[in-house]
């Protein structure tokens, strides 16, 4: 019984992760119809800074604010000073993203050594919490809270404002949206930016779970292009659905049949890309 | 001595390798209505595409009120004030009546069009305000179209094909629509397979036929000249 209910709280807060992975970069593949194959390098980067921050001395928190800022930083100048210069060529933009995930891997491994560094979570959250004679893990209902603040506040964005409206135009058709006005190059800039901050917030928050090591972007990236097949590019929705069932699968496939554990993950994605390639709540082919 | 609202001179637009306007021009007066009929395939689209932008002209100029605009990023184009009702409506579909129109709002020192305005001049899209566009009747989504660009306070309002695919009754309604609008002193460039809801509505016709200008005249000229009717636009 124990089992049961530690790994479906496991699996809810790692989709809670996967969701502040993935939902930027699904609304950036959407608007921008290129995925951002850097995404998992952002999400590497969040937790390597996240780490250093807690290293000297910096209190959790600020080290996951730290690591969001910086990492969004680091994509406003991507999509600014690299992406745009490839507007309308999306193999050249595909492929500067997996260049950049590459030069981002190589700097963390020279930064950072190949050693994994591990960050505690905040002591606050380290005691179990008990209810009913169980014991849930604090610290994952945090992050999963905050995942579930994060999706309340994007929807309110992207439904409720004017710009989330533009947004969505331009994911329904860019050329129209521009011919009504709407300035979509501040648009890729701006959502963008927030996938890499989300990607950054979400590094060092998993930090305590995952730990930062070389390879965590590689193990991250195809989680997130899961995600977004799954839900459709551009959908908060579709990465919100699709972050909780990639975490089920993940985390109950490893549990249970750990040998199958890819083949149960990419299985629906493959059914997915067969029978409904713009995903389940996609308009968007990707 | 800029009299003309929009001035398109000699334009050449390619997609790829592909030429497909040659030369093409024709002005349009402040507060007139130009019809620019011609048969399928004969550029009149890839003629607006390029007027608002989309498409980048090689050669030729493009004037707004004496501007040049050929070059400018189709949102440029649009803030300086022409707008666009483009073939096959293209509304947003997944944004409601609501936020198609309030995306598309440009405030402009001259402009008079608001929600109220174009909800007042549709009211079908204000019972429907919060219906997603994708949802809704050709019909309707054709006054979306024209009430988007309304909401731009167009100087200059380029119509492609507004008439496409609809129920003669409804093809009635958005013509009485242009007519109050060009009534109100709108310059209006009306791309038309409608040559009788065309001709009634035009103080101007230019004519194209594979990419290049054909006839121009005004539209009592255009309605006596059966030979050029017959030969370019293949009716009668
Ligand atoms: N996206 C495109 N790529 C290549 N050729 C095109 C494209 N769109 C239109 N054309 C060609 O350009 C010519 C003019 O098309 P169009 O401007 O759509 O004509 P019209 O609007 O008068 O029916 C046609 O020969 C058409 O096949
Ligand atoms: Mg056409």
């Amino acid at each position: 019984m124990q089992f049961w209910i530690i790994q479906t709280l496991n699996s809810i807060a790692f989709g809670g992760l996967l969701f502040l992975l993935s939902s930027g970069f699904s609304l950036a593949f959407g608007l921008m119809r290129i995925p951002n194959l850097a995404h998992g390098g952002f999400f590497m980067l969040g937790a390597y800074l996240g780490a250093t921050i807690v290293y000297y001395g910096g209190h959790f928190w600020i080290a996951v604010l730290g690591a969001g800022l910086g990492v969004g930083l680091v994509g406003i100048a991507f999509e600014r000073l690299i992406l745009r210069r490839l507007a309308g060529n999306v193999q050249g933009q595909v492929l500067v993203t997996l260049g950049v995930s590459f030069i981002i891997a190589d700097l963390c491994l020279l930064i950072w050594t190949g050693d994994p560094w591990t960050v505690p979570a905040p002591a606050e959250l380290r005691p179990p919490l008990r209810v009913a004679g169980f014991a849930f893990p604090t610290f994952r209902l945090v992050v999963l809270a905050i995942a579930l603040v994060t999706a309340v506040a994007l929807y309110l964005l992207m439904d409720r404002t004017r710009l989330g409206a533009m947004i969505r135009a331009g994911v329904d058709d860019m050329e129209m949206a521009r011919g009504v006005g709407i300035p979509v190059s501040l648009l890729f800039t701006v959502v963008f930016a927030l996938g890499a901050v989300l990607a950054g917030l979400g590094g060092t928050l998993g930090a305590p779970m995952l730990n930062a090591y070389p390879g965590l972007d590689t193990d991250m990236l195809p989680l997130a292009l899961i995600v977004v097949i799954l839900g459709g590019a551009g959908s908060l929705l579709g990465a919100f659905v699709g972050s909780f069932v990639v975490g089920f699968l993940y985390n109950f496939g490893i549990a249970l049949f750990p040998d199958l554990a890819y083949f149960i993950l990419f299985l629906p994605m493959v059914l997915v890309l067969v029978f409904r390639p713009q995903g389940l709540f996609g308009r968007v082919q990707t | 001595m800029a009299t003309e609202a929009l001035s398109v001179s000699a334009i050449d637009t390619y997609y790829g390798d592909s030429h497909v306007l040659h030369g093409v021009g024709f002005a349009l007066r402040p507060g007139r209505l130009l019809g620019l009929l011609g048969r399928n395939g004969a550029g009149k689209t890839t003629c607006m595409a390029t007027i608002m932008g989309f498409l980048r002209p090689r050669r030729g100029a493009i004037t707004l009120f004496g501007d040049e605009v050929a070059g400018l990023a189709p949102e440029a184009i649009a803030k300086r004030g022409i707008c666009l009702v483009p073939q096959g409506r293209r509304v947003f579909r997944s944004l409601s009546v609501r936020e198609n129109l309030d995306v598309a709002r440009q405030a402009r020192a001259q402009g008079t069009w608001t929600l109220e305005r174009v909800f007042s001049l549709f009211p079908r899209l204000k019972e429907r305000h919060i219906q997603l566009a994708g949802s809704l009747s050709g019909g309707e989504q054709q006054m979306l179209a024209i009430g988007r660009a309304l909401m731009g306070n167009p100087r200059v309002l380029l119509m492609d094909e507004p008439s496409e695919g609809l129920a003669p009754q409804i093809v009635h309604e958005v013509g009485r629509t242009i007519a109050q609008l060009k009534a109100e002193g709108l310059s209006i460039v009306l791309v038309e397979q409608n040559i009788k809801l065309t001709l009634d509505l035009a103080d101007d016709v230019v004519i194209v036929n594979t990419g290049a200008v054909v006839f121009s005249g005004t539209a009592a000229e255009t309605r006596t000249n059966d030979r050029v009717i017959a030969q370019h636009l293949g009716v009668f």
